[in-house]
């Protein structure tokens, strides 16, 4: 009984705002251009879902670069952290400061020195993906218990073993976390590089729609952005599932 | 293997834990080592282990002086240390992924499993094993490492009282098969009367070895060890005395 609850509580809760959100629509006639009603956005949705589909692919593919470099970047950034706390010291208030200054902000200089193609989105992506990873990584690294590290050095084991046998491993639930966190990001991260100036992608298509006054389709292109963020963080999740069984039965 | 050790000195900042210790193992002989909280005996092992680096002395195997992390030891700390994310199987057999030997120490983890009654659990995680079977998954690891001298530190002092006193009769009767130098540090006095050769007790910190207690008796049973009731008030009166007259020295 607490189980169903559980599950279904939050869905009870959703569909009743979704309910009201109708009622009010209907009742009070707003129109469609300053609030289109849960059942308007449905059937745009619908209506919509290939263009939404083609213009989610190209978002899709920007977010996927994007937080491909940001893992890499991500990974070499958190173990240099690590094994280098000079490097750490240098480096550390530089990455909080990117993180400071706004994407939207940033975005359109990307394009300037970038271009209208796929690298200044791509960047927006990094920028907003790589910090989490690189945070949760280079943390995870560092709370490996100290007895693991010297079983495997008495052992004769190397400095780059200690990494490859114990720390990274040791890391992975840390960096699942951040990397959940990042891929959520990274579909935003590139809409909002597309909204600033591209020729495809759920950004462009959000920016049209709005300029157009067709607030139900925002409204289906946002329903689209959050389904893809669900996707990527479905993604993480399998990720870890995959690779890491024995955290699993921990 | 031999181990002597000449003239041992460590120190943490502020405090002297070892101060010219001089002790020797035999080839084959098993060593417990007894003593107060805090008198230097995980100190000793981290040290002799290349964990720790002392500040003077000798370590001599087989009579040759030992500088750095060799494969002479093989060091089981109190905690299993086995890794969540690996498979009994791959756990065990540590050593040989560092050594590059993985796959021959597979062999050899998988004709040893039943041995250390770990048959069936190659593929298991250790957080599905009891804490008995992961200590001597543990253990199993321990002995794969192809040294001559087990450095044991606590081995099992996490467990419940009846899964250690398995482990005891468990060790007991492995020890003589296995034909290795073993030195067990331990707070159980039991433990060391049931299991060892000889028994070293170290006073206070700094003071080394204040006693040595030879047991002779060959063939070890629980009623044997229960009959011990001497050897265990002699060993706690030289553990206390010392304790007090270290403290006599503070005052």
């Amino acid at each position: 009984m607490k189980k169903w609850m559980n599950t279904a509580a939050p869905v009870l809760v959703i569909g009743a705002l979704l309910l009201l959100w109708e009622l009010v629509v209907w009742f009070a006639g707003i129109p469609l251009y300053v609030l289109p009603a849960p059942s308007d956005t449905l059937k745009t949705f619908v209506q919509e879902f290939p263009t939404l589909m083609y213009h989610g692919g190209i978002t899709v593919m920007e977010a996927l670069v994007g937080m491909g470099i940001s893992f890499v970047v991500g990974i070499l950034m958190g173990i240099l952290i690590d094994a280098m706390p000079a490097f750490k010291k240098c480096i550390y208030p530089i990455l909080v400061v990117t993180q400071t200054v706004p994407v939207i902000v940033l975005a359109p200089i990307f394009i300037i020195y970038m271009g209208f193609g796929y690298a200044p989105k791509i960047l927006t992506v990094v920028l907003m993906c790589f910090f989490p990873i690189v945070v949760s990584f280079s943390d995870g690294l560092g709370q490996m218990e100290e007895g693991y590290l010297n079983l495997v050095r008495t052992y004769g084991g190397s400095r780059l073993q200690l990494y490859w046998i114990v720390k990274i491993p040791s890391a992975m639930i840390s960096l699942l976390s951040g990397l959940k966190v990042a891929a959520t990001y990274s579909i935003s991260g590139a809409v909002v590089g597309e909204w600033i100036a591209s020729q495809g992608g759920l950004g462009y298509y959000l920016i049209r729609a709005k300029n157009g006054y067709m607030l139900d389709k925002v409204f289906a292109c946002v329903v689209m952005i959050i389904l893809l963020s669900l996707m990527m963080n479905g993604l993480v999740k399998l990720f870890g599932w995959m690779f890491t069984p024995g955290i699993r039965k921990r | 293997m031999r181990l002597e050790v000449r003239q041992l000195s460590f120190s943490y900042t502020d405090q002297q834990i070892l101060r010219n210790l001089s002790f020797s193992v035999e080839d084959g002989e098993f060593v417990s080592i007894l003593g107060p909280s805090g008198c230097g005996k995980s100190t000793l092992l981290n040290v002799l282990a290349g964990i720790l680096q002392p500040l003077g002395g000798e370590i001599l195997i087989d009579g040759e002086e030992k500088k750095e992390i060799s494969g002479s030891f093989a060091y089981m700390p109190q905690n299993d240390l086995l890794l969540p994310w690996k498979t009994i199987l791959d756990n065990v057999c540590l050593y040989g992924e560092i050594h590059h030997r993985k796959a021959q120490m597979k062999e050899q983890a998988r004709a040893q499993m039943a041995r250390f009654g770990l048959q069936g659990c190659e593929n298991k995680y250790p957080g599905e094993l009891s804490g008995g079977m992961r200590q001597r998954a543990a253990f199993l690891r321990t002995t794969l490492c192809e040294a001559g001298i087990y450095l044991l530190d606590e081995p099992f002092g996490a467990l419940d009282v009846i899964t250690r006193g398995d482990m005891q009769d468990w060790l007991a009767n492995l020890s003589s098969s296995l034909k290795k130098t073993i030195l067990l540090v331990t707070h159980d006095t039991d433990e060391a009367i049931y299991l060892s050769d000889r028994i070293l007790i170290l006073g206070a910190p700094g003071e080394g070895i204040r006693e040595e207690i030879r047991i002779t008796e060959k063939n070890r049973t629980r009623e044997w060890l229960y009959g011990q009731g001497e050897m265990r008030l002699k060993i706690h009166r030289i553990i206390k005395e010392k304790q007090r007259n270290g403290n006599e020295k503070e005052e």
